[in-house]
């Protein structure tokens, strides 16, 4: 009975406006259909993938490597095997060096540089090394093991362009998951008595470990789909091959050298690669995401 | 004086041997040298660029390489203005068809969407970074490019009056598609450093905006977007920078034609697009042009990143800046309610 009610008359006073409230409904619906536009082609592309990659899977597409003939059937063109296994060949070398190398660096920069002016410097230049052309690092991996050795291409010469690609990824994950760890740990370390490099090896790094995997593995699924840095690199052969020393297949230039061919048979075979190529690098993408969400660290 | 009588030898009780600290002092300095590594690394990186590409810069001149309108392999002629207006113009395109969907995606899962399905929709668009180039190139050039080629034709002949856009007949591989696909492949990064801005606008402002009787857009208009402009800028920047550097989709989409077409709906080439069609039979100065291509797209990229991320850090920092009250005050004691009831 005491709460005063307000009457009609008062409550229009505040009301919005049918004007106003007309522009908050269209602008509303224009990017809520902006959002719809935007999932559009992830939905093409993937209906795209399925429809016609998966009538190219069969238990030999996995296990024959292409032939290079590219005038009859299907059955003559080969699989790609050596495509899929030149890709975990050199991605695995390309992670066994740039792993190390990043997480040093991130070490460095949370545990040493900080916010010095170098540590600085440091972030920014690993910044910026994440937007260069992929393209570049392969002419730069080109300038200096193979013309500056005077040999061919090689698997290894690929993994080390891929290696330049993830690194940058790898040390920003690794900086921001060792951020996390509290500080408490390292002083209570510390106030134990342990030396410095005890302390980031024992404590530091194993609590930071399952959250730097994630980071890890986005690298890893990056590399996997590039393509311009194993052109002239490792550039492109028929054959599987286990000696990381010689030319090697990999998916990515697989499907791009069988886009530009005239012949039917091989882009489908560019279809099925792009399907297992996406299905890889959707499998690595799902394991970061469940390792990030048992991670303790944020 | 008693620490003196503890003290055993020169050290105090409680410093280590010298030996013992050497693990300690391989480590930092290991790593410092590491970390000098990766801008050695950069350095050199440009010097031997620069060093392969001197060949093309002397026959041609710095500026008449990069604006000569001539690419003629076989007369030798390397002028970069037909590959420099070909990456330009499809990264123009991306940003204008890209920004504005990623902001508004930014947008919806940050304001405006039901709280249940803001992470489905963010992993949904983070998963358009996930599909490798060399599958957008395959899909743009045998679905996408196919199906849009009547509805371009239809564009390019009804706008015929506006020079670059209409008349001529529409090719398939076109700038026009080349940048509509790089719009998509821009867009996850765009819209996760929008998102990433949006979340650090203090929930004071906004509900502020939305107490003083702000419709929910105009909230979003006078409290947040000006807030993020240099972080949303900052993204585009980004995405700019992905976009100049994209090789293969470009490669594949936009027809690899080295003369400078003069319609948007036409084929062309771009710098990144060069080097992957052409190094692989380029010899001599052919191979040094190349290289001189590729120092250009470095040089533009690393401008254009270095700026972004200039603009995204500064944007960050203003969440820093931010009085200390509006961390844990009134939006605090929201949330607090919230959770209470």
């Amino acid at each position: 009975m005491s709460t005063p009610t307000a009457s009609s008359e008062q409550l229009a006073r505040f009301a919005v406006s049918p004007a106003r409230r007309r522009r908050d409904t269209i602008v509303r619906r224009a990017i809520l259909i902006a959002t719809l536009i935007a999932l559009v082609p992830l939905v093409l592309i993937v209906y795209y993938l399925l429809r016609k990659g998966l009538s190219s899977w069969s238990p030999s597409f996995f296990t024959s490597d292409p032939t290079g003939n590219t005038f009859f059937g299907r059955a003559d063109i080969g699989g790609i095997q050596s495509a899929i296994l030149g890709t975990i060949e050199m991605v695995a070398l390309a992670s066994a060096i740039s792993i190390p190398i990043g997480v040093g660096v991130a070490i460095w920069l949370v545990e040493y540089g900080k916010g010095s002016w170098f540590a600085n410097t440091v972030r920014f230049f690993v910044d910026v090394l994440t937007g260069v052309p992929s393209i570049v690092f392969g002419l730069f991996v080109y300038i200096v093991l193979i013309i500056g050795t005077g040999s061919s291409y090689a698997g290894y010469k690929g993994s080390i362009a891929l290696s330049l690609l993830m690194l940058p990824v790898v040390i920003r994950s690794a900086e921001v998951v060792l951020l996390l760890v509290p500080a408490a740990l390292r002083e209570s370390a510390l106030a134990l008595g342990a030396p410095r490099w005890r302390v980031i090896f024992s404590v530091v790094l194993p609590t930071a470990l399952p959250g730097m995997v994630t980071g890890m593995l986005l690298a890893v699924a990056r590399a996997a789909g590039e393509t311009a840095p194993l052109l002239f690199t490792a550039a492109y052969t028929h054959e599987t091959n286990f000696n990381l020393g010689q030319f090697m297949n990999s998916l990515p230039v697989q499907i791009y050298n069988d886009v530009t061919s005239p012949t039917t048979a091989v882009v489908e075979r560019a279809w099925g690669a792009a399907l297992t190529l996406v299905t890889m690098i959707l499998l690595l993408n799902l394991i970061a995401r469940t390792v990030s969400r048992r991670s303790r660290l944020g | 004086m008693e620490a003196a009588t503890i003290a055993s030898g020169d050290r105090g009780v409680l410093s280590r041997s010298p030996l013992a600290r050497l693990p300690d002092w391989a480590l930092k300095h290991g790593l410092t040298a590491l970390a000098a590594l990766i801008l050695a690394l950069i350095a050199y990186f440009f010097i031997r660029l620069f060093g392969e590409a001197r060949p093309a810069f002397e026959k041609e001149g710095l500026l008449g390489f990069v604006f000569g309108n001539d690419w003629n392999v076989s007369a030798e002629h390397f002028g970069a203005l037909p590959l420099l207006v070909g990456t330009l113009i499809t990264s123009a395109l991306a940003l204008l068809i890209g920004v504005p969907v990623a902001v508004a995606t930014a947008i919806y899962a940050t304001e405006l969407c039901p709280l249940r399905l803001r992470a489905p929709l963010t992993v949904l668009v983070d998963l358009l970074a996930a599909v490798p180039s060399v599958v957008y190139g395959l899909w743009g050039i045998f679905f996408l490019a196919p199906k849009l080629q009547p509805a371009e034709q239809w564009i390019a002949d009804r706008l015929s009056f506006i020079p670059f856009i209409g008349g001529g007949l529409v090719t398939i591989p076109n700038y026009f598609i080349t940048g509509l696909v790089l719009a998509i492949m821009i867009l996850p990064i765009v819209s996760a450093i929008s998102r990433e801005v949006m979340a650090t606008v203090p929930d004071d402002q906004k509900e502020a905006a939305l107490g003083l009787g702000a419709t929910r857009w105009e909230m979003i208009r006078i409290a947040v977007l000006p807030y993020c402009r240099s972080g949303i800028v900052g993204g585009a920047m980004l995405g700019l920078g992905r976009a100049i550097g994209e090789t293969i989709a470009v490669t594949i989409l936009i027809g690899d034609s080295p003369t400078l077409s003069h319609h948007l709906f036409q084929q062309g080439y771009s710098l990144a697009a060069v080097i992957a069609n052409e190094f692989g039979e380029a010899q001599g100065l052919h191979r040094s042009a190349l290289f001189a291509a590729g120092l250009v797209l470095f040089v533009l990229t690393l401008l254009v990143n270095a700026i972004a991320r200039l603009l995204v850090v500064r944007a960050a920092r203003g969440k820093n800046q931010a009085p200390p009250v509006e961390q844990g005050g009134a939006g605090g004691m929201l949330a607090d309610a919230a959770a209470g009831a």
